[in-house]
């Protein structure tokens, strides 16, 4: 929807980009989805002494409140269409982490009922291995997905329905 | 034909994923207004075949699948594995690997006692106390990583003893935790005990009388808290327990704050267990003499043809255990964690059943909350004590 | 010995015909009984010798064996602080039991469960359906000639394959 070309490149629509891309990366709100022991990493990463909040994380429980999902644990057959249904409610944008090895490629559990890797149904922004990661790691893949986020091109302009955001290639 | 319902009850479904944190449970709530009439739950959105992967495994591989069954007490399920195995092959761990397992296992109940305690705070309200249980939740998992390497996820047990010996500065670490840590429980007990908010919420919610508590077969904290008098510890002793005096409390209404009550007391009785044990900690061996079990001291694999040997083939193929069957309890956080273990002779298990405390713990809980409001199924399940990743294995 | 146990020796003057053995190992008694017998067999543990926990409920799988399953149930008595093992085999040509739900409410979701991973069936089970696997499932993975990786997926060879 809305008018399929661009505005351009010019240094207005470039600041006006960055200004959009630096808001969403200072505020990214990611919704609570822990299954299994990253989630534990993940609600310490938010607590005490690894603080989420000095960077702007606030975790929302409802998807339509959310930018981001954190997928950290292990995800299982029964477990993936419920996943699906949870990122189809999120609003665009959003981005997808997976932490931990089960959500990266499966984990130890290579049996019947673990998918193996988030990435078989949802595309994938930051991969963080580990299992689990420490809160450091996972602070670092979120730091990486903030550079991520500055990258992007024509955020502006997809805000106000003139074409796609661009993605960086890396 | 669906069955029609001659009042109008609403169905609600609280899905596998909701802000509690207590993992991936499903639960489907029918509702009279906010009464609830009948409650089903829904689980097995995190089994991954960790029986199955077991009987693929050799069984010191199959220690670190041990640690994330329930991810809170990674330690308890890693004792209640080598103990099983220990006691298959009629060999066991020398005294100072006795101690160190009763140390961690004790700092283990404190830190998934500390995480009930936030997690169960957190669904009623209470924020602060979420902050300052993982503020204590850091130090002892400093220690952890200390010891063996990782915060979570320890892997720290071996059959026959421990992986490697305690670090220099450990004995001052813990006792500054003996020492520091009763002050933090009165500021939890200051913050919730009398507080006139939490006591609506949990005094006289949640009821299970001992008889059904039995027959139900719940175990642990939660049996405690309706006046039964189990503790695997004290009952069925092992790695040591029958040294140590340690009082096991009980409750006597049965409801969610009686329940909070015996846990708050268990991790003050858990501190003086670890001074106990700190105190006569000696020095010595920590694993067995079983040359065909445990790895050989690394100046025998060096330096004799027959240290080499036995390292190469344990860590190859593995050890074969005797034939025969065995079940061993320990008292976990959350109940009896019990591990039976069928062996063929080989070196991988036959079969490696995990008998999981919040499994059983779980199904009673409709019992608990028939006729009770939304708001007190969120305690209750916060007063079990469930954790997912041990009831879906 | 086996035989010098109380619950023995009174299992066997009850029950004599329904006890196929009654053996030790590693300080624990394990009493295999045929499967006619079990409601009474466990009424009578559970009432005149105080077994009040029914601690655990599980099978196993001894494929290539004739009786191909063995269900196995651990019981604790908490008076006597005594613990015990049943064991029950179950032929594949005859693949059910009395359900233990009436005499102890913890049977309800291990039974689910056993039904669930190896596809036993029990007799006036209230509500026999699968707990774990979702609910459209085919096949019972926990029997041994069902693949580790599933049945659609390539079993893993090893890393040097």
């Amino acid at each position: 929807m809305g008018v399929d070309k661009s505005p351009g490149d010019n240094v207005i629509t470039t600041t006006l980009d960055a200004l959009v891309n630096w808001s969403r990366k200072s505020s990214l709100w990611p919704m609570t989805f822990g299954t299994a022991c990253c989630a534990i990493e993940m609600m310490a990463t938010g607590a005490a002494s690894h603080d989420f909040d000095r960077f702007g994380i606030i975790f929302r429980a409802s998807p339509r409140q959310a930018d981001c999902i954190i997928i950290a644990g292990t995800v299982t057959k029964k477990m993936l269409p419920i996943i699906k249904t949870i990122y189809e409610q999120m609003p665009e944008p959003k981005w997808v982490i997976a932490m931990g090895a089960c959500a990266c490629s499966g984990g130890i559990f290579d049996t019947y009922s673990v998918v193996q890797g988030i990435d078989e149904a949802l595309p994938v922004d930051v991969y963080i291995p580990g299992c689990p990661p420490r809160p450091e790691a996972l602070l670092y893949g979120v730091l990486k997905l903030q550079e991520k986020i500055m990258k992007e091109k024509n955020s502006f302009g997809n805000a106000l329905g003139f074409g796609e955001r661009v993605e960086p290639a890396v | 034909m669906t069955k029609i319902a001659n009042k109008e009850t609403m169905t609600l479904n609280m899905g596998p994923q909701h802000p509690s944190t207590h993992g991936v449970l499903r639960l489907i709530v029918e509702l009279d207004g906010e009464v609830i009439q009948k409650l089903t739950p829904d689980i097995g959105y995190l089994h991954r075949g960790v029986e199955k992967l077991a009987e693929h495994r050799t069984y010191h591989q199959t220690i670190p699948l041990t640690d994330r069954l329930d991810y809170l007490s990674p330690m308890h399920n890693n004792l209640g594995y080598v103990l099983a195995v220990e006691k298959l092959l009629g060999i066991e761990a020398p005294e100072r690997a006795q101690t160190v397992r009763v140390i961690m296992a004790e700092l283990t109940r404190l830190k998934s006692h500390l995480l009930w305690l936030a997690c169960h705070a957190l669904d009623i309200g209470a924020m602060t106390v979420f902050i300052y249980c993982f503020r204590e939740r850091e130090k002892i998992m400093d220690v952890y990583e200390r010891i063996s390497g990782a915060r979570m996820t320890t892997n720290f047990f071996r059959v026959g003893g421990l992986s490697s010996d305690v670090y220099a500065g450990f004995e001052e670490d813990v006792r500054r935790i003996v020492a520091e840590f009763p002050a933090h429980f009165d500021t939890y007990e200051g913050l919730l005990t009398k507080n006139t908010i939490w006591l609506q919420r949990t005094v006289g919610n949640g009821v299970i009388s001992a008889e059904e508590a039995i027959d139900f077969g719940i175990t642990g904290p939660a049996l405690r808290g309706s006046g039964v008098d189990y503790d695997v510890r004290r009952d069925d002793p092992y790695s040591g327990y029958e040294n140590y005096k340690f009082e096991v409390p009980l409750g006597n209404k049965c409801d969610t704050f009686d329940r909070y009550k015996v846990r708050l007391i268990e991790m003050r009785e858990a501190l003086k267990i670890i001074g106990q044990a700190l105190d006569s900690l000696k020095p010595g061996p920590i694993l067995a003499d079983a040359p065909k079990v445990c790895y050989p001291p690394k100046d025998a694999v060096y330096n004799t043809i027959e240290g080499l040997i036995h390292h190469f083939k344990i860590a190859s193929e593995g050890f074969p255990v005797p034939e025969g069957e065995v079940y061993q309890g320990v008292e976990n956080p959350k109940g009896e964690l019990g591990y039976y273990i069928v062996s063929d002779g080989s070196a991988k298990p036959y079969r490696m059943r995990i008998r999981p405390p919040s499994f059983v713990n779980l199904q009673a809980i409709e019992k608990m909350c028939k006729g009770a409001m939304i708001a007190d199924l969120i305690a209750v399940i916060g007063s079990l004590d469930i954790v997912l990743g041990e009831i879906d294995r | 010995m086996a035989e010098d146990k109380h619950t023995v020796i009174m299992l066997r003057a009850r029950f004599a015909d329904s006890i196929i053995s009654a053996k030790k190992f590693r300080d624990e008694v394990t009493v295999t009984v045929g499967k006619e017998e079990i409601i009474n067999i466990c009424r009578f543990l559970k009432e005149n010798l105080q077994y009040n926990l029914l601690t655990d409920v599980t099978a196993v799988d001894y494929l290539g064996k004739v009786p191909r399953f063995m269900m196995v149930y651990h019981l604790y008595s908490i008076p006597n602080k005594e613990r015990l093992r049943i064991k029950v085999p179950v032929a594949e040509s005859d693949l059910t039991i009395d359900s233990l739900v009436p005499i102890w409410k913890s049977a309800n979701w291990l039974e689910r469960e056993v039904y669930d991973l190896f596809g036993i069936i029990f007799n006036n089970h209230p509500d026999l359906r699968r707990i774990l696997m979702p609910n459209d499932w085919v096949g019972h993975p926990l029997r041994k000639d069902y693949p580790l990786q599933g049945p659609g997926r390539e079993p893993y060879k090893g890393r040097l394959a």
